[in-house]
């Protein structure tokens, strides 16, 4: 990457120059919108190995109960605890977070709507410097005094609240405090996503020329901001009541425990729609790109996920039809939850109708696109049945609930990253990966994905309630059959990791080779970063790129090529 | 879809199964249909050499037919299953029928304590039974309880009657249920309360009148304290 091409006379600022840099500059203290996407997405990749070591530390202890856990030792019930809470907080906090919205919104925000950075270069170093501090911190409570804390990533007070009660009251304090470094890393983000894809794109780009992922980074970015108020002011909160006796949480003094979790989940919803919408967006880029098609109804996908986003603000108590709020309320949570179903069933629809008449080539990224969709739908579907209040009585807090949301978010943080980062690697790196080795990580990733998930849902439909480090303390699960299926989703979870091995020898390799064999637009799409070098050297183009039309224009009748980028006159 | 791994012994289990099955059936039409579409989509749209891909916007009234007829189709799937949803709701968590007998649970860390009225069917009088993990209730019969936390939040669930209600420290909850067949079955803590969480493991002994009646005779504080008389 030692390509940057020399300050050119045609950037209307010099804010920034984009000469030669230093080690220093260029790699660690780099205001360059590619560098900091590149940082994201690696520290979002080493937490993901770390929630997946997690994983497989637990499901170790829940298949053979006991046993010496290969490489971690053994699982006691403080550790289990830890080990499943802190999996959940990583892997939403510190992968999905940064590598969906922070990675990718970092390198395609400024390269698809043609302009040289971030508005704001210095408060995007501040941001992720400050999400590095949050991970370091997240990671340095695993190893003090009473070690990590262990009471769900939910944190539901009183338990969060006392350490007379969790046993870790410098573990619970220092999570807390990671989280809360965290959002402020991503409200730092947001407001640049926000601003520089408003103000900062390229001439001749209106509003509806805008591609699909960069209008879902901005809106997930929107309902960022506007739904993590609550919970910042929650969790300072719980840390005042956790460390200087205030009882905002504590019943015996006049707090309520209850109103935590209408803070919680009134981000926690919303929350899920900030990563669903850049995996969405990543997903219909590829599609339409590998389909040669244009988007089916590109304009009413839009208008259909602010319709998704103002939903999601009024379903949140869905988490809490059990917990003890006024039984009322839950007939009119149903309602809006199930209304939900509605522009998510219509976003389903747009990506079935645009494959329609499409050219589909089955190339590695829009494998995982596909797969995407396919398995999305599982989670969406199942998701109507938490939503009737009627029903979550039983499945409330069971196995059935954990396979739901891993058929959500597995899809949006595992899948579509693959997704977008096969199809982004030439251009972050100038080279292709290799077919036949991202094929095989593709199959070798999904068919055990659904090996581990599936036995779940069974399992949580027989009464399996989640977070217990040794079902055969419970006479009615302890039955062989239901340990043959924790046998089975754990060996699935390793062949699962196991292929991981293939992704990053695949990188290493592709990564290594000497010709940069990519060019600039390998699989011939439309949209802006395509026309830039690749990867794109600091300022992104000599001479920033004019627009002229949509991003979905492929397979345009009249054309002798199948795409029409939008930087070409005419 | 339910019973085939869990027993149903409670008057409203069957309902939240029939729930459950709707739900089932609704959205597994939904699914499998929009799966089948897709992946024939994607088998017969693969690329073929010198046929080129469609030019369709999406956005012509035609067009578009093809997504909004099938929104107002799940719109009507969602009226019935609200429907359904809000009944059982209503059923097992608004309106509680007349109680037999009241019985008092508390959650702590880490075991469940019940307080069983005893013979006079009467909380707080001197025969209530007091037991630790074991609550024991009559056939037939509609029992209150009345749901408390001493320290931190835990969930009553009993999968055998498919109720499940969490315990708030500062709260008396009331909820009710009526089994409807004998055994000895799970009662959880379904809410995650601590390191002991998963130890945290109760048994409801569902009776026959007359072995809860020679239950209730037997552990009586006041049989108990003639038979310790010398
Ligand atoms: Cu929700
Ligand atoms: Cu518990």
């Amino acid at each position: 990457m030692a390509e940057s091409i020399p300050a050119d006379a045609t950037h209307g600022h010099d804010v920034h120059h984009h000469a030669e840099q230093s080690f220093w500059s260029k790699y660690v203290f780099s205001t360059d919108h590619k560098m900091i996407a590149m940082q994201y997405m690696f520290t979002g990749m080493a937490m993901a190995l770390i929630g997946g070591f997690m994983a497989y530390a637990f499901r170790m202890q829940l298949a053979f109960p006991g046993i010496e856990v290969p490489g971690y030792g053994t699982v006691t019930a403080t550790d289990y605890n830890a080990l499943v809470t802190n999996h959940g907080t990583i892997m939403i906090f510190w992968v999905a977070m940064p590598v969906l919205i922070a990675a990718f919104g970092n390198f395609l925000i400024p390269l698809m709507i043609g302009c040289d950075d971030m508005v704001f270069p210095k408060i995007n170093r501040l941001s992720y410097q400050i999400f590095l501090l949050s991970a370091i911190v997240l990671i340095s409570s695993f190893f003090v005094p009473g070690g990590g804390f262990g009471g769900g990533w939910t944190a539901y007070p009183p338990l969060s609240a006392k350490g007379e009660y969790n046993l870790t009251s410098l573990g619970s304090s220092l999570w807390l405090v990671a989280v809360a470094l965290e959002f402020v890393a991503f409200l730092l983000g947001g407001i640049n996503f926000v601003t520089t894809a408003m103000n900062a794109r390229a001439p001749g780009m209106k509003m509806f020329d805008i591609p699909i992922v960069v209008w879902l980074i901005v809106v997930a970015s929107i309902l960022f901001m506007a739904s993590v108020g609550p919970l910042i002011a929650g969790a300072v909160m719980l840390f005042m009541d956790q460390n200087i006796g205030t009882a905002f949480f504590d019943p015996d003094k006049g707090g309520d425990p209850v109103l935590w979790q209408h803070l919680f989940w009134f981000f926690g919803h919303p929350e899920v729609y900030v990563v669903l919408l850049p995996a969405m967006g990543i997903t219909a880029e590829i599609m339409c790109v590998f389909a040669r098609k244009k988007m089916f109804a590109y304009k009413t996908f839009i208008y259909t996920t602010f319709g998704t986003g103002v939903l999601s603000f009024t379903v949140w108590a869905h988490h809490q039809f059990v917990a003890g709020i006024d039984p009322r309320m839950a007939n009119i949570f149903t309602v809006t939850t199930l209304l939900i179903s509605i522009p998510i069933a219509e976003m389903c629809f747009i990506y079935i109708a645009t494959l329609y008449g499409g050219s589909i080539r089955l190339t590695t990224p829009m494998l995982w696109a596909l797969a995407f969709v396919a398995e999305f739908l599982i989670g969406g579907v199942t998701g109507i049945f938490l939503g009737a209040s009627g029903a979550d009585i039983y499945f409330h807090d069971t196995y059935f609930v954990l396979a739901h949301f891993h058929y959500t978010f597995f899809p949006i943080a595992i899948i579509g990253t693959f997704a977008g980062f096969t199809y982004w690697f030439p251009k972050m790196f100038g080279k292709m990966m290799n077919e036949t080795l991202g094929k095989i990580h593709f199959w070798g990733t999904i068919i055990p994905f659904n090996g581990i998930f599936i036995p779940l849902f069974v399992l949580g439909g027989a009464g399996q309630h989640r977070r217990i480090y040794n079902y055969q303390h419970f006479p009615d699960l302890a039955g062989v059959e239901m340990q043959d299926l924790r046998v089975f989703a754990t060996v699935s979870l390793i062949i699962m990791l196991a292929f991981q091995l293939v992704f990053f020898y695949n990188c290493f390799i592709s990564w290594r080779k000497k010709e940069k064999d990519a060019g600039k637009n390998p699989w011939k799409a439309n949209t802006l970063e395509w026309t830039a070098e690749s990867p794109p050297p600091h300022g992104n183009w000599p001479e920033l790129p004019t627009v002229y039309r949509g991003p979905y224009e492929y397979s345009v009748p009249g054309r002798e090529e199948d795409y029409y980028p939008q930087n070409v006159p005419g | 879809m339910i019973d085939r791994y869990v027993e149903t012994l409670s008057t409203y289990a069957k309902d939240i199964d029939n729930l459950i099955l709707l739900i089932g059936v609704l959205v597994g039409f939904w699914f499998i249909l929009c799966e089948v579409i897709f992946f024939y989509f994607i088998i017969h749209f693969r690329a073929k050499d010198g046929k080129r891909a469609e030019y369709i916007s999406g956005e012509e009234k035609s067009h578009k037919r093809w997504i909004s007829a099938p929104h107002l189709l799940v719109l009507v799937c969602d009226v019935f299953i609200v429907v359904g949803a809000v009944k059982v709701w209503y059923e097992v968590k608004q309106q509680l029928p007349e109680p037999y007998e009241t019985v008092r649970i508390v959650g702590q860390q880490w075991a469940w304590s019940f307080v069983h009225p005893g013979a006079d069917h009467e909380l707080g009088t001197a025969d209530d039974i007091k037991t630790v993990d074991e609550l024991h209730v009559e056939v037939g019969k509609v029992y209150h309880f009345k749901l408390e936390a001493r320290d931190v939040i835990h969930s009553f669930s009993v999968p055998v009657f498919r109720l499940k209600q969490d315990a708030i420290p500062g709260r008396v909850i009331t909820g009710w249920f009526e089994p409807t067949g004998t055994g000895t079955y799970d009662i959880q803590c379904a809410e995650i309360c601590g390191i002991g969480h998963g130890v945290m493991v109760a048994r409801i002994v569902i009776e026959s009148p007359e072995r809860h009646a020679a239950w209730v005779a037997e552990q009586s504080p006041i049989t108990l304290a003639a038979a310790n008389r010398p």
